[in-house]
């Protein structure tokens, strides 16, 4: 398992160094925020702003070319990278230019789910803390965002990453997505909230008749869970506080815990009590149903936590999340720095030979060639894949987009 | 944009396809040649139906069966195209449908240049054009609303009937008000999502791929969003261009009268010339003076004065309803003489003014009666006054005590309090003419006052219709002459008198004008 958080901020200025010179993907990282190389400057014109030692922020950062990178950030060894937009003009020159004409064009569309937002309904952990049983939390949130930016949106280049500590986040690449406006950003964001009030409002999910097709995929979702999440594992019905603060969700005239119970006992033959389900649902909703930040996701210029990253409170790295094994993902499971730098060290010559062998980018230098075949010794190996299977689907995707486009063109 | 020059210019037939739809949303601006005659008849034209769709819109739910009927009239009357196909049978001596459309497009790019200058105007110019174009476009047919939305780039495709059927539960669940009869009889429209962002903040349609499935009634919404947005940013670039535009002189005045354009009669020629005798203000003033009016001859009664602004108002409205020079001369002199002003002082100092609006003095400035909507927006009173409009200078409690004492016959009574409500909800709603409208409504105690008030002789003259008299015209200018408002007189003595009373009058404008 990991080092413990506190050995790990303690080593951090050992520790960062090594994985920026030999760990960080900078090549998967580049090629990611170049998209193809299609729009002029696309990763000159990308603003980075890094948290170093003693917490002192520098905004506006960019870089000409990859190799540039590399070399800031082995120089600089931030403890923190964010990543915001895409400028009209290059971010570390804002102040050469004509003021009201710097101006953030693009980004990803991105999503951030905190844990800590679910604090009122969750009985195990708050604030900061996270365990097993509130991870299924995340977990749902994954499913039900995926699936709505997916097929209700029609976007396709979505990368899911863990935050390090106690939330995802979720960056939506699609060409589409990074133009657009700060409208359309809040509208996507509304249209995936379902749960509204803060502190003083107690019933926050609250659903009319009829109930939108969005709504009811995202509730069979959430009902796959439910029982095992809320019932079990978060055991809502335990104690008569937490009783309690369901029965605060149901309309007066539903009154004892028993009818509650026995409710839910038959709540997967809804049909026989199709009147109560609009208030189950919305029991459940509360209770599981993702919470975002719209302020996160509509701003173009906001600047979010870098994939590859370190969290510099636990030391874990920002890895994305495949997925295909989101049942199974564990982020006490992920690794940090720690063991990533633990693992360098330990040889693994099986290993390194056979991808010498597969390595298909001979022209590049020696070193990258060597800093590839490093992360590949450690528990690090498998996320850049991930990262490496994204990539691979938007590059095909842009290709397939260019064919069309030359087709098209040769019609004329 | 390119300036019109005097001459007229041959319209090839190039422009045939520019006009192929009867609708649209003024993308591209006019590149011929007009003349200054057109230039301006076609603005005022258009200013006259905007400000139709403005007051229509007041009076009726919009786009009820009413509302349409009322608007179909106008355009007819100003002939502005409907929804008629370019080819259709030219109506005998008529205007083309393609001239009608040509007018759409050349006076709605003049109106423009008149509405970007300020916030108000460039707000008052996008809620009419928005209005009139929901009600075209809710006029046209369902095949040329797609051919419309095709031609402007707005792809949205209809949804075809299988995948309608396919989807028709998640249809109904997410947009208000479908069954599954109304989902089949009715089109849906295939909307990228960006392009319908109100409707999917508020999860009120069904999305899929990247695509909202808007049903037809919802689509206007989106038209008109996207016509209210062109037309925003092509008004604050037309308002960076005016300068350029301004500084040709045969357009200024033309462009700087449009905003405070009244465009109906301008009562300059006084037909009615010499049928009031003075005696008959009072009592007229009770019967058929706006309130405006009605105020300002009260106050001269009392006061024995008014001040400039008030003499302006008034003398140029006593100008308008048929006082002559001499008449006026010794109405202002009799009333101004019992206060404070004795005769000499009158006669050298405002003697002057009142020959000056009969155009006897100095360079001609106008001296045609006041609009409403001059009264309304330029030289508000302040203490001392009682010039402007009462709907929109008075206090409302004021304006309630006033409307109530001013006496309305027997039979409003029991109208008076609902329509007293009326009145102040027009007046909260800065409907200041449609207020008046309704005092007159009031006080000739008749459900529809007939007319679209915009000017205080119009309600004076439309007034004096109602009540059954028209003036006996008489023959000589002369002012101690007592005509009687015998109805019984009106009919063919009048007539033949006309003709006479014409010549004269011709005679006398002339003699009348600077020029």
């Amino acid at each position: 398992t990991a080092g413990a958080p506190s050995s790990a901020w303690a080593c951090l200025p050992d520790l960062l160094p090594l994985y920026y010179r030999r760990l960080f993907p900078f090549s998967q990282y580049y090629r990611w925020l170049s998209y193809g190389g299609v729009s002029k400057n696309y990763f000159q014109n990308r603003e980075f702003s890094f948290t170093l030692k003693d917490d002192i922020y520098v905004r506006y950062q960019s870089f000409t070319t990859q190799n540039e990178l590399e070399k800031e950030m082995q120089k600089m060894v931030p403890y923190k990278i964010d990543i915001g937009a895409v400028y009209s003009h290059r971010p570390s020159q804002h102040n050469a230019v004509k003021s009201g004409t710097f101006q953030a064009l693009e980004k990803e569309l991105v999503f951030d789910i905190d844990m800590t937002d679910y604090d009122d309904v969750r009985r195990c952990c708050s604030a900061a803390d996270i365990c097993s049983k509130c991870w299924t939390l995340m977990t749902i949130a994954i499913r039900i965002l995926d699936r709505a930016l997916r097929e209700d949106f029609g976007f396709h280049h979505l990368l899911w990453v863990y935050s390090g500590r106690r939330g995802v986040h979720c960056w939506v690449c699609d060409d589409a997505a990074r133009k657009l406006s700060v409208a359309a950003r809040s509208a996507v964001a509304e249209y995936l909230s379902l749960i509204k009030g803060g502190e003083e409002t107690v019933r926050k999910v609250v659903l009319s008749d009829p109930i939108h097709p969005f709504i009811n995929h995202s509730l069979s979702v959430v009902e796959r869970y439910f029982c095992q999440y809320a019932i079990v594992e978060q055991d809502i019905l335990g104690s008569k506080e937490s009783v309690d603060k369901v029965l605060a969700l149901l309309p007066e005239d539903i009154l004892s815990f028993p009818v509650v119970l026995s409710q839910y006992q038959y709540f997967t033959s809804r049909y026989q009590y199709q009147s109560n389900f609009t208030i189950l649902s919305e029991i459940m909703l509360q209770y599981c149903y993702p919470r975002l930040d719209v302020n996160v996701s509509k701003g173009v210029n906001h600047l979010l936590k870098s994939p590859f990253s370190i969290h510099p409170k636990t030391g874990r790295i920002s890895v994305p999340i495949d997925l295909k094994e989101l049942n199974t993902f564990d982020p006490f499971e992920v690794p940090t720095i720690s063991l990533i730098c633990e693992e360098l060290e330990r040889p693994r010559a099986d290993e390194a030979e056979d991808d010498d062998v597969k390595d298909k980018e001979n022209e590049q230098e020696a070193g990258e060639r060597r800093r590839i075949r490093d992360y590949k010794r450690t528990s690090l190996a498998k996320y850049v894949k991930v990262f490496d299977r994204f990539l691979e689907a938007m590059a095909r995707s842009r290709k397939g987009e260019m064919l069309q486009k030359s087709d098209l063109q040769k019609d004329f | 944009m390119q300036f019109p020059g005097r001459r007229k210019k041959v319209i090839g037939s190039s422009q045939n396809d520019l006009y192929d739809h009867c609708l649209q949303f003024y993308g591209q601006p006019p590149l011929e040649n007009i003349s200054l005659t057109e230039f301006e008849t076609f603005a005022v034209e258009r200013l006259k139906l905007l400000k139709s769709v403005e007051n229509i819109g007041v009076s009726y739910v919009k786009n009820s069966e009413q509302y349409v009927k009322k608007l179909d009239a106008e355009f007819s009357s100003l002939n502005f195209p409907l929804r008629t196909e370019l080819g259709d049978r030219r109506v005998q001596g008529g205007t083309s449908e393609y001239e009608k459309r040509r007018k759409d497009h050349i006076s709605h790019f003049i109106l423009r240049l008149a509405y970007c200058q300020t916030e108000d105007l460039r707000r008052w110019f996008i809620q009419q054009e928005m209005d009139l174009f929901r009600y075209r476009f809710g006029e046209l047919t369902s095949k040329h609303k797609t051919d419309f939305l095709h031609k402007n780039n707005l792809k949205y495709e209809t949804v075809s009937a299988e995948e309608k059927k396919s989807l028709k539960d998640k249809l109904i669940t997410s947009s208000y008000g479908l069954s599954g009869i109304t989902v089949e009889e009715y089109d849906f429209y295939k909307v990228p999502f960006q392009d319908a962002l109100d409707l999917v903040r508020t999860r009120k349609v069904y999305l899929l791929a990247g695509n909202a499935y808007i049903p037809h009634h919802e689509i206007v919404t989106i038209v008109l969003n996207d016509f209210r947005t062109r037309l925003s940013k092509a008004l604050a670039m037309t308002a960076r261009s005016l300068p350029a535009v301004q500084s040709d002189e045969r357009l200024q005045p033309l462009l700087s009268h449009l905003s405070h354009a009244y465009v109906g009669q301008d009562y300059s020629i006084q037909k009615n010339m010499g049928k009031i005798s003075l005696e008959q203000i009072d009592a007229l003033s009770g019967k058929s003076f706006p309130l405006c009016m009605r105020h300002l001859h009260k106050a001269l009664r009392e006061n024995h004065h008014l001040r400039h602004g008030g003499r302006m108002q008034y003398g140029l409205f006593l100008k308008g309803i048929g006082l002559t020079l001499d008449q006026a001369l010794q109405f202002w002199r009799s009333e101004f003489v019992k206060g404070k002003v004795d005769a000499d002082k009158f006669d050298k100092a405002y003697a002057y003014s009142v020959r000056h609006m009969f155009g006897k003095e100095g360079k001609r400035t106008d001296y045609t009666p006041y609009s409403c909507m001059k009264v309304i927006l330029s030289n508000p009173p302040s203490q001392g006054d009682y010039h402007g409009c009462p709907f929109r200078h008075s206090d409302p409690e004021l304006l309630k005590q006033k409307l109530q004492n001013y006496k309305v016959s027997p039979s409003g009574i029991n109208q008076l309090l609902p329509m007293l409500a009326e009145i102040l909800e027009l007046v909260k709603g800065m409907h200041y003419q449609l207020a008046c409208q309704k005092y007159f409504e009031l006080t000739h105690n008749v459900e529809d006052a007939g007319f679209s008030l915009n000017h205080p002789n119009q309600y004076f003259t439309e007034s004096q219709k109602l009540l059954g008299g028209g003036l006996e015209i008489k023959k000589e200018v002369d002012m101690s002459q007592r005509s009687q408002e015998n109805p019984a007189n009106m009919t063919r003595p009048s007539q033949a008198n006309s003709k006479q009373a014409h010549e004269e009058m011709g005679d006398l404008d002339s003699f009348f004008q600077d020029e």
